[in-house]
């Protein structure tokens, strides 16, 4: 491509296909660079991401130390809480990553540039999808350290089957955080209550810390509806039992295609209703 | 230039195809509020328009639609020939907005700001056109300081520089010099005057300051409450209601028709010194 002079000295802008998967690939990019450059912006935020994931796996593995020290046959469970809390932070973090950073659009009164922009709804959740690995990840990735030289808990002992937990948690972390963003953008902040406690509507349903056997039968019913309940089963069955079963994998995956697609109509849906309803304006102030 | 005082309500244009903005038939109602009712009207390539009206007048909902951000209840908004509800995002880089209602991220440095938004309207040579626009704007002291932290004028040339980085053809501005003093005001006015000549750029303005809109706009679009009552050039408004200024013209309008609606009389237009 030649660039006129014009366009060399930045006067003319060199405006690129608005449509295709390059276009999407650059607008999406161009938003992981803003939440990027948001987390940069603050040594405090960084230091939050990693110190309450920390705080939890020190109380679990301080707890797990001490059954492991007793008779009690909660001491066979030896890995099976600091697992079940590393598990769940996934989850759980990856859902407020995915819902704090919407909401930051919010606070910042920045939505209404986003949405009048070339962005669409598609590209804005792909974005928060993958900022919520990113975050994910830099949260996570010193926890899982720091619990193998503190406790010897290998999170890597759990082999493929973590990949395919951590796989099966975020899908489901970012069908909570479709449907709370989508109400959000249709109720405004008000409803903000909601991103943070949408995630603990799961933990006792999806038993964390327990078998589902303990459950009534009734409430088996939902905690094996949802995706994560086969995380923890699994999890449990691996380090108790050494035994993998794919099948609940298979199964667990299959629920999340059902929540993600059922999450993205609703935001769709919500995203609609508030262009409807004119909250876009309204959004921040 | 037209002088005329084109018909309420009745476009100029019988195919809006490729121009800037064609509204017809347009009504946004929420709730038992009818916000914008029935409007119709086209905007000429390279020309300022301003959509003047007091307060619930129906001026933001009416650029809310044309950016796509409301969806109306009734009528269609085609921007450069497209059906903005459906295909907003095949004309969205052609277009901007600036409000002082919608604020960049201030945790990020006026260039990180603009270089994502650089990234969103899929500027190549975004480095460049971000030197260049500071440079136009006078805003490259504060290209590394954070958003957050400018003053109400600063944010607002920090806003339009957002707001010109793809060059748009047609660029969207509500109460462009809200809370402004008087100085920084009349140097943004410039400004976006100098940009409307200088690119044969579209500008709808929505306002209430009358200076504004006289020292600024080709063609006044007046509203009230969700209709258009007078469509014309300031001049020509002046003299058809045989008034000093458009804020004459204005006071007249909206507080005969303020009587009217008392007396039961609302939503016609008021009487003209000349017809």
């Amino acid at each position: 491509m030649t660039m006129t002079e014009a366009q060399r000295s930045g006067a003319e802008p060199i405006l690129l296909p608005p449509t295709g998967l390059a276009a999407s690939a650059r607008r999406i990019g161009a938003l992981v660079r803003r939440y990027l450059y948001l987390l940069l912006s603050s040594g405090v935020r960084l230091v939050e991401l990693i110190y309450w994931p920390f705080l939890q796996m020190l109380t679990w593995g301080f707890l797990q130390k001490y059954l492991a020290g007793t008779t009690s046959p909660l001491a066979q469970g030896a890995g099976v809480l600091i697992g079940s809390v590393l598990l769940w932070d996934i989850l759980f973090r990856s859902k407020i990553g995915f819902s704090t950073t919407f909401i930051e659009e919010m606070w910042s009164r920045n939505l209404g540039n986003l949405l009048t922009s070339p962005l669409r709804a598609y590209e804005l959740v792909a974005a928060l999808c993958l900022w919520s690995v990113i975050r994910l990840s830099v949260s996570m990735v010193p926890v899982a350290i720091a619990a193998y030289f503190l406790f010897g808990f290998n999170l890597l002992d759990l082999g493929f089957a973590l990949a395919a937990f951590f796989a099966v948690l975020v899908l489901t972390s970012w069908s909570l955080g479709l449907i709370s963003a989508g109400v959000i953008l249709r109720y405004g902040l008000g409803a903000e209550e909601l991103a943070w406690s949408l995630a603990f509507l799961l933990l006792p349903l999806a038993c964390v810390y327990y078998p589902v056997s303990v459950l009534p039968d009734w409430l088996k019913v939902i905690a094996l509806a949802l995706p994560p309940t086969h995380v923890f089963e699994g999890m449990r069955s691996i380090l108790l039992h050494h035994v993998f079963d794919a099948r609940e994998l298979w199964w667990a995956l299959s629920l999340n295609a059902v929540y993600l697609l059922a999450g993205y109509m609703i935001f769709r849906r919500f995203l609609r209703s508030a262009r409807e309803n004119g909250t876009l304006l309204q959004l921040g102030e | 230039m037209d002088e005329r005082v084109a018909k309420p309500g009745v476009e100029t244009r019988a195919n809006g195809a490729n121009l800037p903005v064609a509204v017809r038939d347009l009504t946004k109602i929420y709730g038992t509020v009818t916000a914008v009712d029935h409007i119709s009207f086209t905007l000429d390539p390279a020309t300022t328009v301003a959509l003047l009206g007091g307060n619930g007048a129906g001026k933001t909902t009416t650029i809310a639609m044309l950016l796509g951000l409301v969806v109306p209840t009734s009528g269609e908004v085609r921007v450069f020939g497209r059906d903005v509800t459906k295909e907003r995002g095949l004309v969205a880089n052609r277009m901007n907005f600036q409000s002082p209602y919608v604020d960049l991220p201030s945790r990020l440095t006026v260039k990180q700001n603009l270089s994502v938004y650089a990234g969103l309207y899929g500027i190549a040579n975004a480095e460049e056109r971000i030197a260049h626009i500071a440079g136009e704007l006078q805003i490259e002291p504060l290209l590394d300081r954070d958003t957050g932290k400018l003053s109400a004028g600063q944010k607002t040339r920090v806003g339009l520089a957002k707001a010109f980085l793809n060059a748009p053809d047609l660029l969207l501005l509500d109460e462009p010099t809200a809370s402004l003093d008087p100085d920084t005001a009349d140097w943004i006015r410039r400004k976006l005057k100098d940009y409307a000549r200088n690119r044969g750029a579209t500008l709808l303005i929505a306002s209430h300051n009358m200076t504004e809109v006289e020292r600024l706009a080709d063609r006044v679009i007046l509203l009230d409450k969700g209709r258009i009552i007078e469509d014309g050039t300031p001049r020509a408004l002046i003299a058809t209601y045989g008034r000093k200024t458009l804020e004459d013209v204005f006071l007249d309008v909206v507080r005969r028709r303020g009587r009217k609606s008392k007396d039961g009389a609302g939503g016609e237009t008021p009487a003209r010194a000349t017809s």
